[in-house]
């Protein structure tokens, strides 16, 4: 038995494939094809949840996407715990567990119902008034006690083990929204053979048919003929049909987001299945066809569980073959509920009575109702629901006043009306209009290639939307480039047509401040809070919206936005377009993050960038650091070292005999052509022409503003031909700055760029015995000091295979970069290494990099400059051509602050105490004795402990700093003040004859 | 690779050995293989119209000029990747950088067989593998076969060309190769659901 209120006979699904699940831990048998709602239904349960604020009782409004109230947490194991699932959309499958959220210690009992005898306190705009004093009571108290009590559902506590997938796709007709309207238009579509894609968020296909018992199309049921069209369409090569998928946010240029769920169905997703998958399509046309909602009636107490949408209560008869109730009465202000009435009295529900808010409605349907024995209030109106965890009655008055009627019922299915889904409409910058005679917003002026069709486009009736879907879906694959249609449109034999109804508020809800008569489920916004907040002064429908944040839930106001708005405007006294309709933002319905994320995690959270020399640093133990995306070795522990060991041995090893470093992720950038001198320049501040090819020089890059940019040793190979290094950090932006100067500023050059970082690896080796461990390996280069002296570059062979070998020095030492093709820097390396362990040479890594340069003052860009730094400032003066009329920044070098006396300059710290190691960033003052803020002159950008110097030492941008050598200033710390002497910046062979050595 | 000689201590006669990034990675799925390819030539040319007739007979080949297009022929194949540059692939063992030293038209020519990584895309499910990552339309009508294009896999840049009407050349850095290889992996076992 898959539920007592399952009708024998109603309803497509199978009643022999039954699937066991449990709802607060209670067991429960539904059917294959269920939802978890119309599964809890069939076996009675209403009661499924509590409210966002007032934990008010709350059952199952709708039957779709749209679904305010019935919101409950999915569990399949401790990490897979997702809040917030609305049942209605929710597939049922053997196993599956929810749990309601927001109650405790129950749902049938909950605390926090209080919330609602206190509701006077919780009023519109609460929040902005209550929580204002003491001000510092809102970060330690207020804010953490409403984050608790306004959670819905609770977090996993592990990572989530599923994995997202994502997928770009183009085609030329874009079908969102699978119900009569867009199978049509992709039947039209797809016939011409151009690529359709046709998404729709249902499970199955049909839309409104899967409740139209009415509907007759080519001489079937409705929703047989969708299934049919559905199968011809998914057998059709140029066709994709994406079931379980939502259109969720409509972009420039038709680009629309889909997710498609695709195990969250399933008992045990295959392992390889991802839980969903993003969908970013590219579409020539887009055909909109995503249907209208139902809007309920705002009346007291209409959100007691068992009162809900009619459409929703036929759909769970007429799809699930559910009862919602035994004994239902229906209120409604348009026709559409009649079908409701209609279809549960013949499936022998007894319908306690239809209460309608007009006053002499007639037609078919009346007539129907009339002649199956339903009682008829015309002129009447619901003013108040009773009972408390499921609805017990309807009270029913004169919709002018008058005498009260209580009528028992066990639900109450209402219908205000239907509004058109203009939410991808309106996503596509598309302006909707107000249609005044039948009370709706419809689709205006588009803004994008895309066109409305059938009930979101405000069209009524099936052989209006039929005809209007065909002739749309041609058209927008004839636009996309087809030839002609080869098909036949659809026959409407029976179809259902309503519209109208009507917006805001009903009698039943107020105008007293106690009723509640809910606008908003999710949010728990009354009638009462819409008109309090235009009397506060509310005037946009933007600020009502903000102030009683109707709308504003996970729902985004699908069913109560227009109620809100004719509320708001009934209250201002003014028409509804002129009070506005709030913006459609993406996504239409929640979308994980999973999904947004899609690969993007772990391994491919981002690239990870290793050297070709990487699996040898590795296999040596050492610590690896991130630079940018780069993994460079920080430095090689040996057993029993720590960090600081470590690098004083490294430190001693290179100054003493001789270090290896992987110098690979330095950016390298070949500029090569008839202009390339020029062109260097133009983009560095020093000279090159005059530099002869074969020798190197260190070069020193400026933005526009005269602020150092990057720097790097660059190597003339040929006159038209330079080996131009850059920072790690700094390669790709300074391949594009040179671009982008190269084709903005000076495209008369005949010099192109290209980036080679890639292609050599570079091993540097420095230190006495340097050209010791190199020479025996190289062939073709003499490696003298006259023939290669320092600041020089040859172009041989290493071990074989092609080098260009740098000498030059970011030690201090004797030193060269042996550069050679990626491929070979392993091998070339182990041979440099077996070569240097006759000679005591040592591994180094950045971190010894960084205190060895540091001993020698050469500077870092990016850490001892910050982007307002320029060359005089960091003592390289001697870098910029004194001669030179133009480079990019030489008018910055002449700004009047940049050349004004007292500028912060570079200079050498050494601290009185020499155990002490500044901190980096830590503030320099001159007089430690001052009130705090003291005036601070300047701070420490590098600081290390120098095993080589015996002592700590710093480099510090201070302001007047070359004015101050052999001053004592101070650098305050929370444990006490740090005197300190300001020097020059070498600490360490001051001469620099070592490097010679 | 593999005939590659495996010392690492040279003498002036003997070679370091080649290690290239991901020798020997394939992942499968249904209908679609991802492997790594061989070492080949390569350089990035950029040239101006009036060189590109004299390139075009160094190379052996006639230099595309249209946009998303190659040309191809002994081995060699010619991507177009901007109006005045080219991605020269020669997977016959001959060197275009050498083809091109004797040009004297105005041109760079700079190697750059080792900064990239070839990894291809074969099967069925290959253009839905690719467009886990690649937002291009890679239908045949949009990307046929020799259609070639610098673009994106997910956060890498890659250079794509369409060897047969399931096969494709992924180029890209080496050490985006790990990312991108693992991304097509995959993009692969996506797209075998």
């Amino acid at each position: 038995m898959s539920g007592a209120l399952r009708i024998p006979g109603a309803g497509r699904l199978s009643q022999a494939k039954t699937a066991r699940f449990s709802f607060d831990g209670q067991s429960y048998t539904g059917i294959e094809g269920d939802t978890l709602a119309s599964a809890l239904l069939a076996n009675g349960v209403h009661l499924v949840g509590r409210s966002f604020k007032y934990h008010r009782p709350r059952g199952i409004l709708s039957a779709g996407a749209e679904e305010p109230n019935a919101l409950v947490q999915i569990v399949r194991d401790d990490a897979r715990k997702t809040p917030n699932v609305r049942a209605t959309v929710q597939e049922l499958y053997d196993g599956l567990a929810a749990n309601s959220q927001n109650r405790w210690p129950s749902l049938s009992f909950d605390v926090g119902a209080v919330n609602d005898l206190a509701s006077p306190l919780f009023s519109a705009g609460f929040y902005y008034k209550t929580f204002m004093w003491p001000k510092a009571a809102w970060k330690s108290l207020y804010e953490p006690k409403i984050r608790e009590a306004a959670g819905l559902g609770v977090s996993p506590e592990r990572p989530d083990p599923d994995h997202y997938s994502s997928r770009y796709a183009h085609c030329d007709v874009l079908v969102l929204g699978g119900g009569a309207a867009g199978i049509t238009a992709a039947l039209a579509a797809a016939e011409t053979g151009v690529r359709v894609i046709l998404a729709d968020e249902q499970a199955e296909f049909g839309g409104s048919l899967r409740f139209e018992s009415g509907a007759r199309i080519d001489g079937q049921d409705g929703f047989a003929w969708a299934q049919a069209a559905i199968a011809r369409l998914s057998a059709m090569d140029n066709v994709r049909v994406l079931p379980r998928t939502t259109a969720f946010g409509y972009y420039a240029q038709n680009f629309v987001g889909l997710v498609e769920r695709v195990s969250d169905h399933l008992k045990a997703p295959g392992h390889d299945l991802p839980r969903e998958r993003l969908w970013q399509v590219r579409a020539r046309r887009v055909v909109l066809a995503s249907g209208a909602i139902e809007r309920h009636m705002v009346f007291a107490n209409n959100d007691r569980p068992g009162v809900m949408l009619a459409g929703a209560a036929r759909t769970f008869l007429n799809h699930y073959g559910v009862a919602v109730g035994r004994n239902v009465g229906v209120y409604t202000a348009n026709d559409s509920a009649y079908g409701a009435a209609i279809d549960l009295k013949k499936a022998g529900v007894n319908v306690a009575a239809i209460v309608d808010l007009r006053d002499n409605p007639s037609g078919p349907v009346v007539d129907e109702a009339r002649a199956l024995g339903i009682e008829i209030n015309f002129g009447r109106a619901v003013i108040r629901a009773g009972g408390k965890l499921r609805v017990s009655s309807m009270t029913v008055q004169p919709k002018n006043g008058g005498g009260e009627r209580t009528i028992a019922v066990d639900a109450i299915l209402m219908s205000a009306g239907w509004t058109p889904s203009v939410h991808l409409f309106s996503q596509s910058r598309g302006k909707v209009a107000f249609n005044d005679e039948t009370k709706r917003f419809v689709p205006g002026a588009y803004a994008q290639d895309c066109v409305s069709v059938g009930a979101c486009n405000g069209t009524d009736g099936l052989s209006a939307t039929v005809d209007e879907a065909y002739a749309a879906g041609a058209k927008a694959a004839k636009d996309a480039g087809a030839k002609a249609a080869k098909g036949v449109k659809p026959k409407v034999d029976a179809s259902e047509s309503w519209s109208r109804g009507m917006l805001g508020a009903a009698p039943g809800a107020g105008p007293d401040t106690t009723v509640k008569a809910f606008v908003d489920f999710q949010n728990d916004v009354t009638a009462k809070d819409i008109r309090q907040a235009v009397h506060e002064g509310m005037r946009s429908i933007e600020h009502v919206k903000r102030f009683t944040t109707n709308g504003m839930a996970t729902d985004q106001g699908k069913t109560s936005n227009m109620h809100g708005l004719a509320i708001a405007a009934e209250t201002l006294g003014k028409p509804i377009p002129e009070v506005g309709l709030t913006t459609f933002r993406a996504p239409y319905t929640p979308v994980t993050f999973g999904a947004i994320i899609s690969h993007a995690r772990g391994p491919l959270f981002d690239p990870t960038r290793k050297t070709a020399i990487h699996p040898w640093a590795a296999a040596q133990g050492a610590v690896f650091e991130d630079v940018g995306q780069w993994k460079r070795a920080w430095y090689f522990p040996k057993a029993g070292e720590d960090m600081h060991a470590a690098v004083d041995r490294e430190c001693v090893g290179v100054r003493s005999q001789a270090g290896l470093f992987d110098a690979s992720t330095l950016g390298k950038i070949e500029v090569v052509g008839p202009d390339a001198a020029r062109f260097m320049e133009l983009l560095y501040t020093n000279p090159w022409e005059k530099l002869e090819p074969g020798r190197c020089r260190y070069g020193i890059m400026l933005r526009e503003d005269g602020f150092i940019y990057d720097d790097g040793v660059v190597g003339r190979l040929a006159p038209d031909r330079f080996h131009v290094t850059t920072t790690t950090g700094g390669a790709p932006r300074v391949m594009n700055h040179m671009e982008d100067y190269l084709q903005t500023e000076f495209p008369h050059l005949n010099v192109w760029l290209t980036s080679i970082t890639e292609q050599w690896a570079v091993i540097a080796v420095q230190g006495p015995k340097s050209r010791d461990i190199i020479a025996p390996l190289v062939e073709g280069i003499d490696m003298s000091d006259e023939a290669l002296p320092h600041m020089s570059v040859r172009e041989g062979k290493i071990c074989g295979v092609p080098t260009r070998l740098f000498r030059m020095s970011f030690t201090g030492e004797r030193g060269f970069e042996v550069n050679v093709p990626a491929d070979y820097g392993q091998a070339v390396w182990e041979a440099l290494w077996a070569e240097g362990q006759k000679h005591g040479a040592t591994a180094y890594g950045t971190e010894a990099m960084h205190v060895l340069r540091a001993e020698k003052g050469y500077i870092i860009v990016g850490q001892d400059t910050d982007g307002t730094v320029t060359p005089n400032d960091a003592g390289l003066d001697w870098a910029v051509g004194k001669k030179k009329t133009d480079f990019v920044g030489i008018r910055g070098l002449t700004r009047p602050d940049l050349v004004a006396k007292g500028r912060k300059q570079l200079v050498g710290l050494k601290t009185k105490d020499a155990k002490v190691v500044l901190e980096e960033g830590a503030q320099i003052v001159e007089d430690p004795k001052q009130a705090i803020p003291m005036k601070m002159i300047g701070h420490v950008t590098s600081s290390y402990w120098s095993q080589n110097c015996g002592r700590s030492i710093a480099l510090a941008l201070v302001a007047g700093g070359r004015d101050r050598m052999g001053d004592t200033l101070f650098v305050p710390m929370p444990d006490g003040v740090i005197e300190v002497e300001v020097t020059g910046m070498v600490f360490f062979d001051e001469t620099g004859g070592r490097l010679n050595g | 690779m593999a005939k590659a000689a495996a010392k690492t201590v040279a003498t002036a006669t003997s070679s370091a050995e080649r290690r290239p990034a991901l020798a020997g990675r394939t992942a499968s799925a249904t209908g679609v293989k991802v492997e790594v390819l061989p070492p080949a030539e390569r350089i990035s040319l950029r040239a101006p119209e009036a060189s590109v007739a004299a390139l075009s007979k160094a190379l052996g080949l006639t230099l595309p000029k249209t946009p998303k297009t190659s040309a191809s022929k002994g081995g060699r194949t010619a991507l177009w990747l901007g109006p005045d540059e080219w991605l020269v692939i020669d997977e016959a063992g001959k060197n275009p950088l050498a083809d091109c030293a004797g040009v004297s038209a105005l041109h760079s020519s700079v190697g750059i067989s080792h900064r990239n990584i070839a990894i291809s895309v074969v099967g069925p499910a290959a253009e839905a593998a690719i467009n886990s990552g690649c937002p291009q339309d890679l239908s045949l009508e949009a990307f046929p076969v020799g259609a070639a294009s610098r673009t994106v896999l997910g956060k890498a840049e890659i250079v794509l060309l369409r060897t047969a009407d399931e096969a494709f050349r992924v180029e890209c850095w080496r050490s985006f190769s790990d990312y991108v290889f693992t991304f097509l992996s995959e993009g692969a076992r996506d797209a075998a659901g």
